[in-house]
This record gives structure tokens, sequence and C-alpha cells, in this order.
């Protein structure tokens, strides 16, 4: 994992001292909201309906048993106990008080952590693969990209007020667990066919109102060109998004509008001025930081094989224990999506057992993912039995990775000022629904993502099973989708038809499954059937 | 860079991290400035192409880009590719230009202010010393942390 050195704990420690500063001047009414709003964003601070939410960032959602217990402290210490994992690998806590924010940013700048830019019209936190470093499929680790990119946006002084929020995701495989594509900018190494591992370049993805798959812009950036080549993608963008409508604003409507071919092309042209000046490091400091993400020292000779006698014990396995790379070895996915939770919360009490078993077994190591899980990635197959046990004992232990039930829901209107409908009650509701496990586990791998909003922060666009709430006449009304997909087959949702009340729209969902299981063939996916066989059995169904 | 000049010409307030005379010429627009051959000050608006003064620079004394509201970013770039042209004149930002804003436009090239509200120049002087380290290279003289870390 990577540690600060003198130079990134003295940023942090400023920018601690920079924003008590911030809230006293508005405090005393130096600054009016207008001018303040944008400066506590850039903190992570937002006004909800009740209260003040800090979004505090896990760069690329990885961190470690400190850190972790960092984050239950602070749940307990300034919030009602609890935080919130989101769909952008960080957590955020919901009922904070705006004269103590400063307070936990100097607590986190403690532990290396910081809610630097997890908000605003800047450059976000930076999201990446949460078995990055640990998958069988990868070919290099992209993190050490992924904090060579935090490091250049942070405070970027030239991007921290452009048209709109930009987000940037990395990845080091084939298969995409970061939902890549639907980013701002969206990069993934691969080995050429000289054998030189470099990037491809997306941009222009995201979700909102008008979500867009990102089109490739480049598709061989040497590595060493990153940062100048990015910094050339967001000078196009911060000179030529729209600043008219907040709702077109998003790169990715830049790029429609004048079309891939256009925006690479002023892209490359910026660039060959860009690369000019000096802005990318030299390998030394790209060797520095990758230095931090060796691999963990893995004991030798640890047994391959796990007593799968306990059935509960089993069936978790099989759910929610993943293939490592290394032999003896496996990557473990917490469940924060018990049966009558809410998606991606986790308890104070709950956050340091996690912490513990990181330290204790896992090379204190832990991911947060954007289906608002919690990874151990370098777990010994040796001491599956005994996490498992302490997972069960704090309530952790839902086998249902990947599963209906598995839901990513945004706050929704419960928390969320810009909310339409409220998704969390929706998500308990399906939860019970399928509540039976083997049932579950016969209807497969089914994604299931719930949007309170038209913003998307439930990625509903990317949902196998999509799902966005709307106001209808005063109302809360459910939009269902099918067919989306934030995976290496990027797709995105299709509207089935007229919108639902609450409980309609868990019986359209079960009937959809019902069409599945009736059409589907060997290994067939809720996804692959809905795109071999279409909308239309789905639609008779449920509005026949 | 020394402690600022905040002279109050033309009615306006005015930070100034120079050491030259201020230029008494009124910056024309843009239009103005392709019509009349001799101006040697010119006032770019958030949506106009720095790039077209790049010919130029060599008979301009000041650049003024209009900041209409602090959230529009875009002369932020126009600062950065003036000076990326190496445009050495003065280069102020105009507008809506507030405390938490002018260290990142003095990153960017900025050496001049002419906010349209008083700024608290205690406040700003603490923002200005706040960071003592620059994570990226910019058009200032700020040394990029990847740089001091290997020399």
């Amino acid at each position: 994992m990577y540690r600060y050195d003198e130079y990134d704990q003295a940023a942090v420690d400023a920018r601690v001292e920079e924003f008590r500063d911030q809230v006293n001047r508005r405090i005393s009414g130096a600054m009016s909201e207008d001018q303040f709003k944008p400066l506590r964003l850039m903190n992570g601070l937002y006004l909800q309906l009740h209260a003040y939410m800090l979004r505090v960032a896990v760069p690329y959602g990885t961190l470690d048993g400190r850190q972790m217990h960092m984050l239950a402290h602070i749940a307990r210490k300034y919030d009602k106990g609890y935080g919130h994992f989101t769909t952008r690998q960080n957590i955020q806590y919901n009922w904070i008080k705006l004269d103590q924010a400063a307070d936990i940013l100097a607590e986190l700048a403690t532990v290396e952590m910081h809610a630097i830019q997890t908000s605003g019209n800047c450059i976000r936190n930076i999201s990446s693969d949460q078995f990055a470093g640990a998958a069988a499929d990868e070919v290099e680790d992209p993190r050490p990209w992924a904090e060579l990119l935090r490091q250049w946006s942070t405070f970027h002084p030239e991007f921290s007020y452009l048209p709109r929020k930009f987000k940037i995701a990395v990845i080091g495989a084939d298969q995409d667990r970061a939902a890549m594509r639907l980013h701002d900018i969206g990069l993934q190494l691969y080995r050429n066919d000289a054998g030189e591992v470099g990037f491809r370049l997306f941009a222009g993805g995201g979700m909102g109102r008008t979500p867009m798959i990102a089109p490739v812009i480049r598709d061989w950036l040497p590595k060493q060109d990153l940062l100048s080549y990015v910094e050339a993608c967001l000078r196009v963008y911060n000179r030529h998004g729209r600043r008219d409508n907040i709702y077109k604003a998003r790169i990715k409507i830049l790029v429609h509008e004048i079309g891939a071919a256009e925006y690479a092309r002023q892209v490359e042209e910026e660039w060959a001025h860009v690369k000019t000046l000096g802005l990318d490091p030299p390998a030394a400091e790209f060797e520095r930081i990758a230095a931090f993400f060796a691999p963990p020292a893995y004991e030798a000779g640890v047994p391959d094989t796990v007593d799968l006698s306990d059935p509960d014990f089993r069936l978790w396995v099989d759910q929610n224990v993943s293939a490592h790379k290394q032999p003896g070895y496996a990557v473990v996915t917490i469940s924060l999506k018990p049966r009558e939770g809410i998606p991606g919360d986790a308890s104070a009490d709950q956050i340091d057992v996690m912490a513990d078993l990181a330290e204790r077994y896992a090379h204190n190591e832990l991911r947060v993912t954007h289906a608002q899980n919690i990874v151990l990635p370098h777990t010994p197959k040796r001491d599956l039995y005994a996490i498992w046990q302490a997972l069960d004992a704090a309530g952790l232990a839902t086998p249902n990775l990947d599963l209906i039930s598995d839901i990513i829901a945004c706050p929704g209107l419960d928390y969320c000022a810009l909310a339409n409908a409220r998704s969390i009650p929706l998500a308990q509701k399906i939860a019970g629904r399928f509540a039976d496990l083997d049932r579950q586990r016969d209807l497969g791998e089914i994604k299931l993502k719930i949007s309170g909003g038209i913003n998307a922060c439930g990625h509903h666009h990317a949902g196998h099973i999509g799902i966005l709430g709307v106001d209808r006449k005063g109302e809360e009304n459910y939009q269902l989708l099918f067919g989306g997909s934030g995976a290496e087959d990027a797709s995105l949702a299709k509207i089935v038809g007229p919108g639902f009340s609450e409980d309609g729209v868990v019986d359209a969902i079960e009937k959809a499954t019902d069409v599945y299981l009736a059409n589907r063939t060997e290994g067939e996916r809720f996804l692959d059937t809905y795109r071999r066989v279409g909308m239309a059995p789905f639609k008779e169904a449920i509005y026949g | 860079m020394g402690d600022p000049d905040q002279s109050d010409l033309g009615g306006e307030p005015r930070l100034r991290f120079r050491d030259d005379e201020p230029h008494e010429e009124p910056a024309v627009t843009l239009d103005a400035f392709f019509g009349q051959t001799n101006a040697t000050a010119v006032r770019l608006e958030s949506d106009e192409d720095a790039r077209a003064l790049i010919p130029h620079i060599g008979q301009l004394a000041l650049v003024e880009v209009a900041f209409p509201t602090f959230r529009d970013g875009r002369g932020y770039s126009a600062a950065r590719i003036l000076r990326e042209a190496g445009y050495t004149g003065e280069l102020r930002a105009q507008g809506d230009v507030l405390v938490d804003q002018i260290p990142l436009m003095r990153r960017c090239g900025f050496d001049a202010f002419a906010p349209q509200a008083d700024i608290d120049r205690k406040a700003l002087d603490r923002a200005l010393g706040r960071q003592p380290y620059a994570s990226q290279k910019a058009a200032d003289a700020a040394v990029p942390v990847w740089r001091r870390r290997h020399g």
C-alpha cells in the first residue's frame, strides 16, 4: 500500500488548516454560502436534507486496518455510529456538524486520509479494480497509476473549476470490475503485440440523465506519457465543455456533440504542445510509487484446499470467495447487503471487525468495491473458516455476492436533497421478496441497481436490472430497466415500459425472473437471456 | 515575488505581484485588438480563445482575463496557454475573483488581480502561504513534489 512521505503529509495537513479557515470565514459571514459551497464540496462536505454529509476519500478503494479503524472511530464520535460505503469506493457519513468537519479532517490526516476532491467540479477520487494486485486475470496492478493520478490531480490549479465533476478509473485486467467505461476517463492497462504494457484511454462515459459508454480516444498510450496526455484531455474539456447547462456540462456531452474522432484530434493537437512542458514525472517516480504496491509477503506452502464440511460455510465460500493469483490464497468479498440492512451501510463495530480481520489474517489490507461491499484481497485459504465465523458473528457473512439481493442503492430520498424517491426501502423489499437463498442462487448473477434520482448515483443504467425512482405528480414512482452492464461487456439498460409503485416494481421484477427461468439456456445469466430473447417476452409478462 | 501592491486604480482594488510599473493603457476587446495594430493591452472574455493572441504576445504588456463568475474556470486554461507560449507581461484576473481562487490563479500564471469585491488581505496572505509544496508542474516557479523527491 502507498504510504505518505513528508510532502504528501504536508499537503493534507495544510488542507485541514485551510478548510478550518474557510469554515471560520463562512461562520463569521465573511464568505457567502454561494462562495463557500464549492470550497466545502471540494472537501467532501454536502448539505443534505437533514444535516451535512461528509464523504471521505478511499483512493482507488484501498485502505489498511489502521485507516479502517479510524473510519469506525469517526462513525462513533461524529456520526450516529455507522457509515455508508459508496459506489465511488468512498465512505460517507450522513449526520455531520459543520463546526466539527475540520476536526474530522484533522483526525483523518493522522492516518494518511482526507476528503479532498470527493465532490465539486474537479477531478474526483480515482477509482479502480477492487481485486487489483490479487486477480488472476490481471496484466499489471493499476493502483500505482491511480496513485500517480491522485497526486497529479490534487489541488490541480487549472482543473479545480471544471464545467462539471470529473471521474477517472484505472483497471489492469480484461475483466472490468470498476465500470471503467462509465467514467469521464477510463484507462485500461494491457499488453500489446510487442509485449509492452501501456494504456488504452477511453473518454466521455458516464451515467446521470444522459448515460454514455466511453469510446476509445487513444488505443495505445505509453505509460510515461500518462499525465501529460490526461492533462491535454482535461484542458480540451475545460476550455470547450458546455457551461450553459449543468445537465450538459459533463465531458460525455462534449465528446458526443463533436464526436470521438474530433475530440481525439483536439486532444492530440493539445498534447503535441503539452508533452513539451515537462509535466511527466521521471521513471524513478513511477518506480517509487510502484514499490509500495509490491505483492505482500505470501507464506510459502499454505494449503490450497479448504475444508467445506460446514454447509453454511460452504455456501459462503461458493458465493463470496474468489480466485487469487497466489496458490493457497483467496479473495474474500464481505457483503454489506444483509437481508434487512441498508446497502453499503456498516456500523462502527462492524467496521472494526473488518479492520481486525484484515490485520490478523489478510496482510492488513482492505478494499471498498463500487458495488458497496468490502474486500479482503489477500486471504490465506487456511484462515477462511475463522474469518467466516467472525464475520457471521458480526452479521457480515451474507452469502449473496452478485446475487439479486446484492443491490447497489443510492441513499435516495431518505437522505439526499437531489433525490425524487426513496431507494433504501425498495432495496429491502426486493431483498425480502427474494429472501430464499436457494432461489437467489438458482437465479444466479443478477446485478440490480437502484437510483432514487436522475443523477443515477445508484448506477441503474448499468444494472442487469435497473430501477430509477421518479416523482410522478407528488408520488414516488419507479421506472424499470433491463440489460445494462458496467463490466467489460458494457451496455446501457433500456426502460421496460410505464413505471410502477414500490410494490408494483417488486412484482414486475419477480415476473421478469420467471421469464428468465422459463427461457434460459445452459449457463446463461439473466443478462444473457435478455440479450438473446429481447424485451418482448419480459414486457408481455409484466404488462400483458 | 514581493508584497503585492493594492493601490486603488480606476476605482477597482488591484493586487499586483509584479515589480514593474502598472500598465496604464486601457485593455481593448479582442475584436478591437485585431482592428488596430498598436494596442498593447487586451481583455479576453471567458469564451474567447487565448491562442488567438499567441502571434502577438511580443507586443502585449497586459492581458486581462475575465471571470464573470468564480465558477467559470476557463480563464485558468487561458492563463496557462499564454504563459506556456512565452508571454511575460502582466496577466490580470478581473471580475468574480475571490480569496480561495487566487492561489490557484497564481499557479496558472496570473500575477495581477482586479477583484470586483474587496479582498480580505489577511485571509489572502494565509491562503497564499498555505500549501508548502505543489503536486504538479504548472505555469509558476513551484517545483513539483516528484522533482523534489528525485532531484
